[in-house]
């Protein structure tokens, strides 16, 4: 794309973007260590995730102060404001994302050693889809691929699935060991949590699409094609 | 070019295949559009893109230019405005023109606004002048500020009065399609925001076509946009999509700071 005549707006556009790339890398890593621990029983390393969701707070913040001044300042237009507002709403979306990989961290420790709880080892694979697409959204909106955002959106499916069939899993498996219903509980809410991530994820390549197109995705069904 | 207007009336004015020249040069290349009273249309572009030469076509100010030629249909009501029939005069009282610089008559401000109606015999009696300078000078949103001292002079009111007596003097003859051409350009933010504010007023009454280079005047006053370059209409459509998701590169480059 060319430049701008005026140089300064340029450097704000992508000192935003990189931003923008910061926060979703921190936020990345910050689901890949909550699940580490989780699998690892790592106390501490879950003690770390939660401890560096302020870092991204902050990120949010920043954002939101710099696309205020560039709406204040340099009136964007057309595909800048396009990206300028898909940037506000990015934000607020990845500092949602933290927030759930927090909220699995924190119940790390409240897990204790639970090798024997089976429908564990589905978690990561799922966490591994939602990751991926999180990653895609980012870097979607980074190159304004429409393509990518288009693929992201189309793999919420996969996450849904994966929760479906978590669920099931874990009552079938509380119903047979009344004793670990506590930890099996913690489990579900970190399957949901995951699933909702996926969402979160396809919500962003939405408006990576919309930004880098102007056209909105074709709406899609209401039905989540999540069973509960 | 995108989305054309899809009224079942016939438009009040349509140019279509407007080509104009001085002497050699050409200054628009195959224009089409139409202007209607529901819609304020913004003419944006960058310097020599043809706008406001394309816009003096429309009431035929261009004649004075000389060299200048217009080929191509530009009707008013569907009647060819460059009929040899057509009576010039009235031609401009039909469509009245405000420019970038308040001009206003050296005379009082209540002759500045009677002028037109005098010479056009829109008025039998003082009293029907009366009537029809205040009527003018109230949808011109100045009458409150002047009512007064309509014996002053026209030249002693502020520009941005100033620019408002202009255009309650182009109303005064009862146009049908009003043409201003970069109206708030030399007026200051306060007196500029009356301006877009009285367009606001007088659309649905007047077509309006306006000539701005201030993007975010488009923006505010206009309901469509047609940006032009190099002498050709590049895009035309409704403001909000020219300003969020315009389709030509041409116009995104334009309106987002990167021309050039």
């Amino acid at each position: 794309m060319p430049e701008h005549t005026i140089k300064a707006f340029d450097e704000e556009i992508n000192r935003l973007r990189g931003l923008v790339a910061e926060m979703g890398g921190r936020v990345e890593t910050a689901l890949e260590d909550a699940m580490a621990a989780l699998v690892e029983h790592d106390n501490d390393k879950a003690r770390r995730v939660v401890s560096e969701d302020r870092k991204i707070d902050l990120l949010e913040a920043e954002v939101e102060k710099l696309v205020v001044q560039i709406i204040a300042l340099r009136a964007p237009m057309a595909n800048d404001l396009r990206d300028v507002i898909a940037a506000l709403k990015i934000v607020g979306v990845v500092e949602r994302i933290g927030d759930y990989a927090k909220n699995i961290a924190k119940r790390v420790p409240q897990l204790g050693a639970h090798p024997t709880i089976e429908p564990l080892s589905l978690l990561p694979a799922m966490a591994q889809v939602a990751g991926e697409m999180v990653g895609d959204a980012l870097n979607a909106f980074a190159a304004r691929d429409a393509a990518l955002a288009e693929a992201v959106v189309a793999r919420d499916h996969v996450v849904d699935s994966f929760y479906n069939g978590i669920f099931r899993a874990l009552l079938t498996y509380m119903v047979e060991n009344p004793k670990t219903i506590s930890e099996c509980a913690h489990l579900l809410f970190i399957a949901k949590n995951i699933e909702r991530i996926g969402d979160h994820a396809t919500n962003m390549a939405e408006m990576v699409y919309y930004a880098a197109t102007g056209d909105y995705l074709p709406e899609r069904g209401r039905d989540t094609g999540i069973e509960s | 070019m995108t989305e054309q207007t899809t009224s079942s009336a016939p438009p009040k004015m349509a140019a279509r295949h407007v080509n104009v020249f001085y002497g050699d040069k050409q200054a628009i290349r195959d224009v089409s559009i139409e202007i209607d009273n529901d819609h304020v249309i913004a003419f944006i572009g960058p310097s020599g893109c043809g706008k406001s030469t394309f816009l003096r076509t429309l009431n035929r100010m261009n004649d004075t230019v000389a060299g200048a030629r217009v080929e191509g249909d530009i009707t008013l009501d569907g009647e060819n405005i460059y009929d040899p029939s057509m009576d010039v005069v009235q031609l401009r009282a039909r469509v009245g023109m405000v420019f970038q610089k308040p001009n206003p008559f050296p005379k009082s401000i209540y002759d500045n606004i009677a002028y037109g109606p005098r010479i056009h015999g829109l008025a039998n009696s003082k009293a029907d002048l009366d009537v029809i300078v205040e009527s003018a000078l109230r949808r011109a949103g100045l009458w409150d500020e002047v009512k007064d001292r309509l014996k002053d002079s026209g030249t002693a009111l502020s520009g941005g009065q100033q620019q408002r007596l202009c255009i309650g003097r182009a109303i005064a003859v009862e146009p049908e399609v009003i043409l201003m051409d970069e109206p708030c350009s030399a007026l200051d933010p306060i007196a500029t925001a009356k301006i877009e504010e009285l367009i606001h007023e007088l659309r649905g009454r007047y077509a309006i076509a306006i000539v701005t280079h201030n993007m975010q005047q488009a923006a505010r006053v206009s309901q469509r946009t047609a940006f032009f370059h190099l002498g050709t209409l590049v895009e035309y459509g409704v403001t909000s999509e020219i300003f969020t998701n315009p389709r030509e590169d041409r116009t995104k480059d334009y309106i987002t700071g990167r021309y050039g």
